[in-house]
C-alpha cells in the first residue's frame, strides 16, 4: 500500500502545537508507568512478603522492602507441604498435556483446512462453537464416565481429552495452516506422496512456530489449571501445585510469608517461560482474534 | 479455492480427511457432545452418583427458580460480569491507546501488563487475599496512611467482597485485552489519521470516527470472550472467599461445583449448569445479533 509522503500538505506545526503534543506524550508515559506499578505491585508484594519474618508481617505501616530477608522461608515452605511431590505431579501433567496438544491439534486442523470434503466448514463451525459450552455442563457426565473407567485420582482425566484436540487450539492451528499456499500440497501429491507424507514432510515443518505456540499454551493451561485437578485428584499424593497451594492455605492460613513463598515458587517458572517466549505468547493470542 | 489435478486425487483427499479428523470426531462425541446431552438428562433426575438416578421431571428446575439462594447467585454473577467486563475493557483500551504512540519502553510495558495473565490464578488469588487482609493488608494500610479512619473489611464484608473479587479479576485480565486492542490499533491504516488531520479533525473526533469503528471487530471479540469467561468465574470465588461471607460471592459455577462435588446433588447441579449454558447462549447470540449495528469488518 502506498503511503502518503508525511511532509506533503501537512498543516504547519507551530511551537504551541508541538508543546501540546509533548505534554500529551508525557501524560501518557506517566499513566503507563503508574499503571505498570499498579499491575506489578501485587507480584512484588508476593515476593516481598515471602521474605519477611513473622514479626515484620504485622508491622504498621508495612515495610516496602523486607528488613531482614528470610531466604529460609522458601525452604520452610517447601518442607511444610510435599512441594516436590506436587511439583513432580504438575510436571507430569504438563508434559503429557504438551505432547497431547502438539500431536493432535495440527493433525485435526490439517483436516479442517488443507483437505476438501463436503460439509467441512459446517463441521468446523460446530467444533468451534463448543468453546461457548461452559465447563460445568460437561463436567458432571464426564466425572461419571471417568469414575466408571476407574480414572478418578489419576492424571488420565486431565490428559487423555487433550489427545483428542481442543477447539481453540484447532482454530489457532487452522489459521496458520490456511496461510500456506495450496501449491505446496498439490506438488507433493503429484509427486506421489500420500496425504500423511504431505502433512508430515511438507506442511508440518512450515508450521513449527505455530506448534510451538500451542505447546506453550498447553503448558500454561496444565500448570495453572485448578478446577480439573480439584475435581479429579482426591488423594494428596496426586495433587498438583495449584491444589497444593490451597491445601497449604487451609492448614497454615496465618503464615502469609510461607504461603507467599510457595506462591512465588509456583508463579516464577511461568513468568520466566513467558519472558523467554514472549513473542510466541503475544502472537498466539492475537492470532486467535483474527476475524 | 485450490485446483485439483484430477478426480482420483480429490476422492483420495476425502478419504484422508477421515483419517486426520477421526480423533477429533471421537473426542468431540465422547468429551463434549455426549456429556452435554447427558447433563440435560441428569438434570431431570435426582442422583447422588451412587444410587440409580430417580426421574423427577422438571422438579430441579422448579426448585431452582423458587430458591432465593439461586436468585442471589445469579445476581452475584451478573454483577460480577457487569463490573469486570466493561472496566477491564475500558482500562485495556486506554492503555493500548497510550502504548500505541511510539513510546520508549513499549516492550517493557507490554510485558509488565501481561504478567498477571500468565500467573497462576490460585497463587495470585492468595496474594490478593493477603493484600485485602483487614488488619495487615497492603490496601488497608495504605488507606489508613491517607487518612481513611474506617477502611472496609474487604473480603469479610457482604458489601465489599464481590467488589474485591472484581478488582482482582480486572487486575488479572486487563493485560490480555490490552494485547488484543494493541494489535487491533496497529492494524488501523495511518493514512486515515493523516487524512482526518488534514481535514481538521481533532483528537476526539479522530478517536470517535476512526479508532473506534476500525477497532470494532477487536472490541467485539474481546467483549464476547470476556462475557463468556466472566460468567464462569470460579477460582477467585473459591480461593479468596469460598463464596462468602453469607453467599455474597457465591457465583453460578461455584454453586454448581459445591452442589455437585460437595453435596452430590448431581441432578440439581446439572439443571443449574444448563441454565448457565442457556444464559451464555442467549447473551452471546444477542451480542452476535446486535453486532451488525456497531461492528465494522474490513
Amino acid at each position: 500500500m502506498a503511503t502518503t509522503p508525511r511532509t506533503l500538505q501537512r498543516p504547519a506545526t507551530g511551537p504551541a502545537k508541538r508543546t501540546r503534543k509533548g505534554t500529551q506524550v508525557w501524560v501518557s508515559r506517566l499513566l503507563l508507568i503508574l499503571f505498570s506499578v499498579a499491575l506489578l505491585l501485587p507480584l512484588y508484594w508476593m515476593i516481598a512478603t515471602a521474605l519477611k519474618t513473622d514479626q515484620e508481617l504485622a508491622v504498621f505501616p508495612p515495610t516496602l522492602f523486607p528488613q531482614n530477608p528470610q531466604w529460609s522461608n522458601f525452604r520452610e515452605a517447601v518442607e511444610y507441604i510435599p512441594f516436590f511431590r506436587f511439583l513432580r505431579n504438575t510436571l507430569s501433567v504438563t508434559a503429557l498435556t504438551i505432547v497431547g496438544a502438539v500431536v493432535s491439534n495440527p493433525l485435526i486442523a490439517y483436516g479442517f483446512s488443507r483437505l476438501e470434503w463436503p460439509g467441512r466448514d459446517k463441521v468446523f463451525m460446530l467444533v468451534l462453537a463448543s468453546v461457548f459450552i461452559p465447563f460445568p455442563v460437561v463436567i458432571i457426565a464426564l466425572f461419571d464416565i471417568f469414575a466408571k473407567l476407574g480414572w478418578i485420582n489419576t492424571f488420565l482425566p486431565l490428559v487423555v481429552p487433550i489427545f483428542f484436540g481442543s477447539a481453540f487450539w484447532i482454530f489457532l492451528m487452522r489459521q496458520f495452516l490456511m496461510q500456506i499456499p495450496m501449491d505446496i500440497s498439490d506438488a507433493g501429491r503429484i509427486d506421489g506422496a500420500n496425504e500423511f507424507q504431505v502433512f508430515s514432510q511438507l506442511i508440518l515443518p512450515l508450521t513449527l512456530p505455530a506448534v510451538g505456540v500451542i505447546g506453550i499454551f498447553a503448558a500454561l493451561h496444565a500448570w495453572n489449571d485448578f478446577i480439573g485437578p480439584l475435581i479429579y485428584l482426591q488423594d494428596e499424593s496426586r495433587y498438583t501445585l495449584a491444589i497444593g497451594l490451597t491445601f497449604f492455605r487451609s492448614q497454615y492460613d496465618v503464615q502469609f510469608n510461607l504461603l507467599m513463598a510457595a506462591s512465588t515458587l509456583v508463579v516464577l517458572p511461568v513468568v520466566v517461560i513467558f519472558l523467554l517466549f514472549q513473542r510466541a505468547f503475544l502472537e498466539g493470542i492475537t492470532l486467535g482474534s483474527i476475524k | 479455492m485450490a485446483f485439483h489435478p484430477n478426480v482420483r486425487l480429490r476422492r483420495r483427499e476425502i478419504g484422508a480427511a477421515y483419517g486426520f479428523l477421526l480423533p477429533n470426531l471421537i473426542g468431540f462425541a465422547v468429551f463434549t457432545f455426549f456429556p452435554v446431552l447427558a447433563a440435560l438428562a441428569i438434570s431431570f433426575t435426582d442422583w447422588d452418583l451412587l444410587q440409580a438416578p430417580r426421574w423427577v421431571g422438571l422438579g430441579n428446575y422448579r426448585t431452582l427458580f423458587t430458591d432465593p439462594l439461586f436468585g442471589q447467585v445469579l445476581k452475584n454473577t451478573a454483577l460480577y460480569v457487569l463490573g469486570t467486563v466493561p472496566l477491564q475493557m475500558a482500562l485495556a483500551l486506554g492503555v493500548a491507546l497510550a502504548l500505541n504512540q511510539r513510546i520508549p519502553g513499549q516492550l517493557f510495558f507490554r510485558t509488565a501488563y501481561f504478567m498477571p495473565v500468565v500467573a497462576s490464578t490460585v497463587a495470585v488469588a492468595l496474594v490478593w487475599r493477603w493484600i485485602f487482609n483487614y488488619d495487615f493488608g497492603l490496601l488497608n494500610s495504605f488507606l489508613y496512611m491517607i487518612g481513611v479512619q474506617d477502611p472496609p473489611n474487604w473480603l469479610g464484608s457482604t458489601r465489599w467482597a464481590l467488589t474485591s473479587i472484581i478488582i482482582m479479576s480486572v487486575w488479572q485480565q486487563v493485560g490480555y485485552s490490552m494485547v488484543l486492542f494493541l494489535a487491533g490499533l496497529q492494524g488501523v491504516p495511518q493514512q486515515l489519521y493523516e487524512a482526518a488531520e488534514i481535514d481538521g479533525a481533532g483528537p476526539t473526533a479522530r478517536f470517535v470516527f476512526i479508532t473506534l469503528p476500525m477497532l470494532s471487530a477487536t472490541t467485539f471479540f474481546v467483549l464476547v470472550i470476556g462475557v463468556i469467561n466472566s460468567f464462569q468465574v470460579f477460582d477467585q470465588a473459591l480461593i479468596m472467599t469460598q463464596g462468602g461471607p453469607a453467599n455474597a460471592t457465591n457465583t453460578i459455577v461455584f454453586h454448581i461445583y459445591r452442589n455437585a462435588f460437595q453435596f452430590f446433588k448431581m441432578g440439581y447441579a446439572s439443571a443449574m449448569a444448563w441454565v448457565l449454558f442457556a444464559i451464555i447462549f442467549v447473551v452471546t447470540l444477542l451480542q452476535f445479533r446486535y453486532q451488525r449495528r456497531w461492528v465494522n469488518y474490513d
